[in-house]
């Protein structure tokens, strides 16, 4: 049994609204497989569940907002065998409110269901274990082993060192224990949410734009940018494409948006040192091309979705993703993987008019590609000045993953494949 | 490094200010019967002899007068040592102490240092009743321009007294009556390690115990006990109360995680206070366990000699401490 806890969708997000379970207690669940939309600060987006299994219990209600790593269902892997308590399997319904009290007990006397494990909130533990715990990523109220019961640091080392805190053993504990485990501290009924009605908007925001200050200043500080730009004739490309899309129906046309991507995953395959990350004091590349799209909300802010395995993807299927993605992003449906696993930004700010975009680079990626507007411009070719349709990319990249080099040779690939635009089929 | 012998706390105080009135000219004791009597506790015993009537002075009983004296003394380019008889008499010169010795420089604008030295008998256990078993050292170390040092050990009894007498602002040593008969290892060569430094007394992993004077050697019984039940126990003597060392107090707090304190004062508002709340400030995470006390109960120290042992930190109230403080 392991339970399927909140995800971190994005280094920023501390928590997340359960909106709905796309599944119920018994179904069984595939690998990858939506079990839930959650609402963050981003907007609505659907999780996905890591394991094939059954799902074993649910235990928050929707409405109720979580923090990362709140155990949200319990998911019991195939062949497992089934909790020993059948008839708490069946009882959805988490001890979390009093309830009528026992004929034996008077209401009065049992504001708190009596079967109570102390929440992660009381846990009585000292400053040193409460702060190695956190290091260590351990669960302190699965040590704790009673009420008067105080953590100490032995403890936390101890269960971290056996692995088994974090990820606590089913087979000992009832699961109806595990529904009282989900720490109130970290539950907060939506009722409370819903007087902030009129605020919700600016709240959720405000939320964004701290998310993004979060995520740029960390940028700003720990990365070491360098940009390189140049512009590139984009004439032979947008002649090939409308050849291309004479004929076709709207439906199959490509637009330009997508041509460049293409022609971007494709230079990133050619220079896979700009496709990754900085982590833990290195470089990795990735194997997957997943370019995160910079895509404005309608209601304000920006995300940048990605764009998965899109090295996969041929031109046309490159614009049917890419379309895709644009309209589940604008109705907030966005899936967690296309939150978190971004290799690389593409930011075009062409339809604003500006020539070249400088991007702050979203860590841990280490480039960021900027894409201008294509505009009529002189241009020499050979010994004669005649007018092209020019634009100009720019890579911001880390210093620390690549040099100079790496990023010219990007753009140097770049401009190939659109100089030679059939390649991009 | 020279030869260390032994002798008692006692003779290494005396010999300390011997060594320094020979070295020194400017240097001069005054106190209430330090000259023909030989001082209160003998510490002066035969220096009338060898220095004179004018560089062992007996004084009339009136201590702001003669500290006064001895601020005045220091003003004009000597290097007094003064003795009061016991820690209680210190209230007396208080005015002297806290009026006019330890803001002086800051009142001058940082012309006038006051180099004096005042020693002093404190602490319990000699039955000598409410009025003379005070341990007043952590009062004193609110005070900002004293320095105030505690020595334990003989060498310490020894060393401070040349570093007191080398510092150029007010420095107060607080001698526990009760350590002066007591031996130990003194080499009058050695290094002193400077004012403002913690000693680690004992090495121990489990449980830091902070202490000084004569408590420290509490302590370390107590940590012998501890041992042999299987609890590690280091034993920082603090050596200066002010300035404190938190640098060795916090390095001892991170390696053990737990903290007991002694300190013969009277637990509120402490030098075991003070400790407490600097840990807190410094290394509150840190900390696995609550921290705990071994002070004075909050009476006046009675005269019979079973209620007065009861009153004063032992070193059974510190192995029970320190018992809490791991948690077993």
């Amino acid at each position: 049994m392991s339970e399927f806890v909140m995800p971190s969708l994005g280094a920023d997000m501390e928590s997340a609204v359960l909106m709905e379970w796309k599944v119920k207690e018994g179904d069984p669940v595939k690998k990858g497989e939506v079990i839930a939309e959650v609402e963050t600060s981003k907007g609505v987006i659907e999780i996905e569940v890591f394991e094939t299994g059954v799902v074993e219990k649910l235990l928050v209600e929707p409405e109720t907002e979580c923090k990362v790593g709140t155990p949200m269902a319990l998911i019991r892997a195939e062949g497992e065998a089934a909790a020993e308590a059948p008839e708490a399997a069946g009882e959805p319904e988490a001890k979390s409110e009093p309830e009528a009290p026992p004929a034996e007990a008077p209401a009065e006397e049992a504001p708190e269901p009596r079967v109570s494990p102390e929440p992660s909130a009381e846990v009585r533990a000292s400053p040193a274990a409460r702060k190695r715990a956190a290091e260590l990523g351990v669960e302190l109220s699965e040590l704790a082993t009673g009420p008067e019961e105080v953590v100490h640091l032995e403890a936390v080392e101890a269960a971290a060192a056996k692995g088994t805190a974090a990820k606590p053993e089913p087979e000992e504990k009832a699961p109806e224990k595990k529904a009282d485990e989900v720490p109130k501290e970290e539950v907060t009924p939506k009722a409370a949410r819903k007087k902030e009605a009129p605020e919700k908007k600016a709240a959720q925001e405000d939320a964004m734009r701290q998310a993004i200050a979060a995520a740029m200043s960390r940028a700003n500080a720990e990365i070491p940018h360098y940009y390189l730009s140049t512009p590139i004739n984009m004439t032979p490309a947008l002649e090939w494409l409308e050849q291309r899309n004479a004929g076709r129906g709207i439906r199959e046309r490509v637009l330009p948006a997508a041509l460049l991507i293409r022609a971007v995953v494709k230079a990133l395959e050619h220079v896979p040192e700009l496709n990754g990350f900085w982590r833990d004091g290195a470089a990795q590349t990735s194997e997957s091309v997943n370019p995160g799209i910079a895509i404005a909300l309608r209601r304000g802010g920006l995300i940048t979705p990605a764009l998965l395995e899109a090295q996969t993807l041929d031109l046309d299927g490159t614009m049917q993703a890419l379309d895709d993605l644009i309209t589940r992003t604008r109705s907030g449906k966005l899936r967690s993987s296309e939150m978190t696993r971004q290799t690389v930004t593409i930011t075009n700010l062409g339809d604003l008019g500006v020539e070249r975009v400088y991007g702050v680079i979203y860590p841990p990626q280490v480039s960021l590609v900027g894409l201008g507007r294509i505009t009529e411009a002189p241009w020499a070719e050979g010994d004669a000045l005649c007018v092209r349709k020019v634009m100009h990319a720019t890579v911001a990249g880390d210093h620390r993953a690549t040099d100079g080099r790496t990023g010219a040779l990007f753009l140097d690939t770049l401009n190939d494949l659109l100089q030679n635009p059939e390649k991009l089929q | 490094m020279g030869e260390a012998k032994e002798t008692t706390y006692r003779e290494a105080v005396r010999e300390a200010m011997r060594e320094a009135m020979k070295r020194d000219e400017r240097v001069f004791l005054m106190g209430e019967d330090v000259g023909h009597y030989g001082g209160c506790y003998a510490v002066s015993m035969g220096m009338l002899d060898e220095f004179g009537s004018e560089r062992i002075i007996d004084t009339p009983l009136c201590e702001s007068g003669f500290t006064g004296a001895g601020i005045g003394a220091a003003l004009n380019g000597m290097r007094p040592i003064v003795e009061i008889m016991t820690v209680n008499f210190v209230l007396l010169a208080l005015d002297q102490i806290m009026n006019v010795a330890a803001p002086l420089l800051h009142m001058s604008g940082g012309q006038f240092n006051v180099p004096l030295v005042i020693r002093m008998a404190t602490g319990g256990g000699k039955q000598l009743g409410a009025q003379h078993s005070h341990s007043l050292e952590g009062w004193l170390a609110h005070i900002p321009g004293l320095k105030i040092l505690t020595p334990a050990t003989v060498q310490d009894a020894y060393d401070m007294v040349g570093l007191a007498l080398a510092d150029p602002d007010p420095v107060l040593i607080f001698e526990n009556a009760l350590l002066y008969n007591e031996k130990g290892m003194l080499d009058t060569q050695a290094e002193p390690l400077p004012i403002g430094k913690a000693s680690v007394a004992r090495s121990g992993k489990d449980v830091s115990i902070f202490t000084y004077g004569i408590s420290l050697f509490k302590a370390l019984e107590a940590a012998k006990t501890l041992a042999s039940e299987g609890i590690d126990a280091e034993v920082v003597d603090l050596r200066c109360l002010r300035p404190l060392d938190d640098e060795t107090i916090m390095a001892s707090v991170r390696k053990t995680r737990r903290v007991v304190i002694v300190d013969e004062g009277w637990k509120s508002g402490s030098l075991s206070a003070e400790i407490m709340a600097r840990i807190n400030e410094q290394a509150f995470y840190d900390l696995d366990a609550p921290m705990e006390r071994v002070c004075t109960d909050e009476v006046h120290l009675p005269y019979a000699k079973q209620l007065e042992d009861a009153a004063i930190p032992q070193p059974v109230k510190i192995v029970a401490a320190a018992k809490k403080a791991v948690g077993s």
